[in-house]
């Protein structure tokens, strides 16, 4: 009894992920499509990025933050209190950069996303516009796919430079580093393209994995209130885990 | 199930007497939706010009036979003609070529949120046509004269009470003088003010731009004053078809009991259920 | 409309902002930022033995920058490695005779070049190379002498004991 269920929730989870999968090719199909409506686009860049800046900014700021005052102690009893800045920029470029923001941006954009587009789904919108002959995979869902994708790198690269900034503040101006020896290390020991541009790959990878959740689940959700506040959960849940795993699976191949 | 298929074959005939040349003609329509049977091999026309009301108790599959016409849903056997090309043959392109001629009024109006009373009527001349703007301003306010909300033209749907939603999303779905238009329900949760108001616009844009009209409706009283003929869909067969007037007579029980609004009769007050002194365990002693 | 404008302003400035933060990010924080803003000139060392030093490692005199790493090549015939030195043209008063050793900052930190200033009336020019190098220290190196005893051979802080010509005259 107990293992069918298990079974049946394995092969629900299963044919879950399948269809997400076969969601991400009728995107890619309708995203030339999408052109036409480039408009569309460049507003939802505004709703998905722009509007994500205020957590993203302050999150960084005080991640950023943290991080110097966490590291600056640690460090400083192996005598390397000098290196902190340089912990703290490739923590944050390789890592904590892409998740952290992706795990906001889930948070925050991916559940607008999903109830925006699971209540026009509700509401009849989406067949609406089946009825007045627009596709709305190349109307609503590929340019919130696109914008993901250009928003999310924007993101993390601010996310990147207030954190760096936060550490900065407190390393520097509380903490007493010397401004010289913070930034010298840091420029000595970061390289452009193994830290700053891996990081940026892989927020281009979060951007198109949070927002391809967060469209499918809107888009398939039951039509109901009920349905569109459970979709709204599951795009948090399945964005920050796919996250976390892509984050493996790509550091793997980027390394 | 007999009683059933005999009742279809004279509908057909009826059907057939009232067009010579119906814009819809579906032939042998079965559906089966999550193990329930919708259609069993329905016949049915809906002539050209006027009003046809599709009647009949919730859950027979009213709006699932609109989704088989527009071709949102594939009948699992069938042909669904819809002005000379079968709908379930048609690719994507195809049906969109042929949703541009057609109207569709959603029970919820499916305005998009995001956009003005404006925007909303002019969204499918945006989206297929490039009309200067000032050609676009002069249609979308002709259409919203016509539903007479012209002066709401700049409100945003959430400003709009349920009534007034469904008028704007009237004079969206006629804003490409299509051939045919759907009303999905449009009677539902309106006040009797407003209820008039739509009857009144269904009455008028048939008339005067000769659009036919499909209405998906319950409440008798209004359908009696815009409809034609009316189809009455029960147990996936069709019941009774006829004018207003030769249904009201009610000489079969599915008319009889739709009309009268009888608790119980062809359709059961009660939920299909084993029986009940054995499921109240009362059967063994019974017996 | 003009609801419609904006929103392209705003989105426009948003991905500003973005490439912006990027453009920080690459030229203030990595060692893009160690590439000389202006002139500069190259010279050479030989060393026979780099350690962990990196392209565009910096180089240092009295602990000043004044150049970086511009390339690091095992020479073929006397397998020794050929270090090509990328510094600034406004420090162009280096007398020729100057040391160049690869240094550690701090214990576990990046390698850098060390130039020690000799005292002959002549300068580094283009092309130029150093004589006196002195290579990379190894911890493993300095560990393992200690251990059997031969700690004396190479003391950690002699700057120049082992420095030797990299070039015969």
């Amino acid at each position: 009894m107990s293992t069918a269920r298990t079974s049946s929730r394995f092969t629900d989870a299963l044919a879950q992920i399948g269809a997400c999968g076969i969601f991400l090719f009728r995107i890619f199909a309708a995203v030339p499509r999408s052109l036409r409506y480039f408009k569309e686009t460049i507003r939802q860049i505004w709703f998905v990025g722009a509007m994500s800046l205020t957590i993203i900014m302050t999150c960084g700021l005080f991640i950023g933050a943290v991080l110097g005052l966490q590291l600056y102690d640690v460090l400083s009893r192996f005598g390397s209190a000098a290196m902190s800045g340089t912990v703290v920029a490739l923590a944050l470029y390789r890592e904590l950069g892409p998740v952290v923001t992706a795990l906001l941006f889930a948070g925050r954009a991916g559940t607008s996303i999903t109830a925006e587009v699971g209540l026009m789904r509700a509401t009849d919108q989406i067949a609406a516009m089946e009825m007045m002959a627009v596709d709305p995979l190349a109307y609503v869902v590929a340019p919130r796919f696109l914008a993901g994708i250009v928003a999310m790198p924007a993101l993390v690269c601010i996310f990147n430079a207030l954190a760096i900034l936060g550490a900065h503040v407190v390393c520097v101006s509380w903490l007493g580093l010397d401004n010289g020896t913070f930034w010298s290390n840091m420029t000595a020991s970061v390289d452009v393209w193994t830290d700053v541009i891996n990081g940026v790959w892989k927020s281009v990878a979060f951007g198109a994995v949070c927002t391809l959740i967060a469209s499918f689940q809107g888009y398939t959700t039951a039509p109901t209130s009920e349905g569109v506040a459970y979709a709204t959960t599951r795009t948090v849940v399945f964005s920050s885990i796919a996250t976390l795993a892509l984050d493996f699976v790509m550091t793997a191949f980027l390394m | 199930m007999g009683y059933a298929s005999r009742m279809t074959a004279p509908v057909a005939h009826n059907a057939e007497a009232a067009s010579a040349d119906p814009l819809i003609r579906i032939r042998g329509l079965s559906t089966v939706l999550n193990g329930k049977t919708i259609f069993d091999k329905v016949d049915l026309d809906i002539p050209r010009g006027g009003v046809t009301a599709v009647m009949g108790p919730s859950g027979t599959g009213k709006t699932t036979l609109m989704r088989h016409i527009t071709g949102q849903l594939a009948p699992d056997a069938g042909e669904v003609w819809v002005d000379g090309r079968n709908v379930v043959t048609l690719d994507r392109a195809a049906l969109f070529a042929l949703r541009e001629k057609i109207g569709y009024l959603f029970q919820n109006s499916a305005l998009l949120t995001d956009y003005s009373v404006f925007e909303n009527v002019a969204f499918p001349l945006r989206q297929h046509l490039r009309l200067p703007e000032v050609v676009l301003r002069n249609l979308v306010l002709t259409k919203l004269q016509a539903v007479g909300l012209r002066g709401a033209v700049d409100l945003m749907p959430h400003e709009l009470s349920g009534g007034m939603m469904r008028r704007v999303a009237l004079a969206r779905a006629i804003v490409r003088d299509p051939m045919l238009i759907i009303y999905d329900e449009p009677f539902v949760g309106l006040d009797p003010i407003a209820l008039n108001q739509i009857v009144k616009l269904i009455r008028t844009l048939s008339e005067t731009l000769g659009i036919t009209s499909i209405l998906v409706a319950h409440e008798l009283s209004a359908v009696r004053r815009v409809a034609d003929h009316i189809y009455l869909l029960a147990g996936g067969k069709i019941a009774a078809y006829g004018t207003p007037e030769e249904l009201e007579r009610g000489d079969t029980p599915w008319t009889e009991q739709f009309f009268t609004g009888a608790a119980d009769g062809p359709v059961p007050f009660q939920y299909p259920a084993p029986d009940y002194a054995v499921e109240l365990g009362l059967a063994e002693a019974r017996r | 409309m003009a609801q419609r404008q904006s929103f392209q302003i705003g989105t426009g400035l948003f991905i500003l902002l973005g490439f912006a933060a990027l453009a920080y990010l690459a030229t203030q924080t990595t060692s893009v930022a160690n590439y000389s803003q202006g002139d500069s000139y190259m010279i050479k060392a030989r060393f026979t033995n780099v350690g962990q030093l990196k392209l565009r490692a910096p180089v240092k005199i009295a602990g000043v920058r004044v150049g970086s790493v511009a390339g690091v090549v095992l020479e073929p015939e006397r397998l020794d490695a050929l270090v090509t030195l990328s510094i600034d043209k406004r420090y162009d008063k280096i007398p020729d005779d100057s040391a160049a050793a690869v240094f550690t900052s701090g214990l576990l930190g990046d390698q850098y070049v060390a130039l020690q200033p000799g005292g002959s009336p002549d300068v580094f020019k283009n092309g130029d190379e150093v004589v006196l190098t002195q290579s990379s220290m190894q911890l493993e190196e300095l560990i393992g002498k200690y251990l059997v005893g031969q700690g004396d051979s190479k003391p950690p802080a002699g700057k120049g004991d082992d420095a030797k010509p990299a070039a015969k005259p």
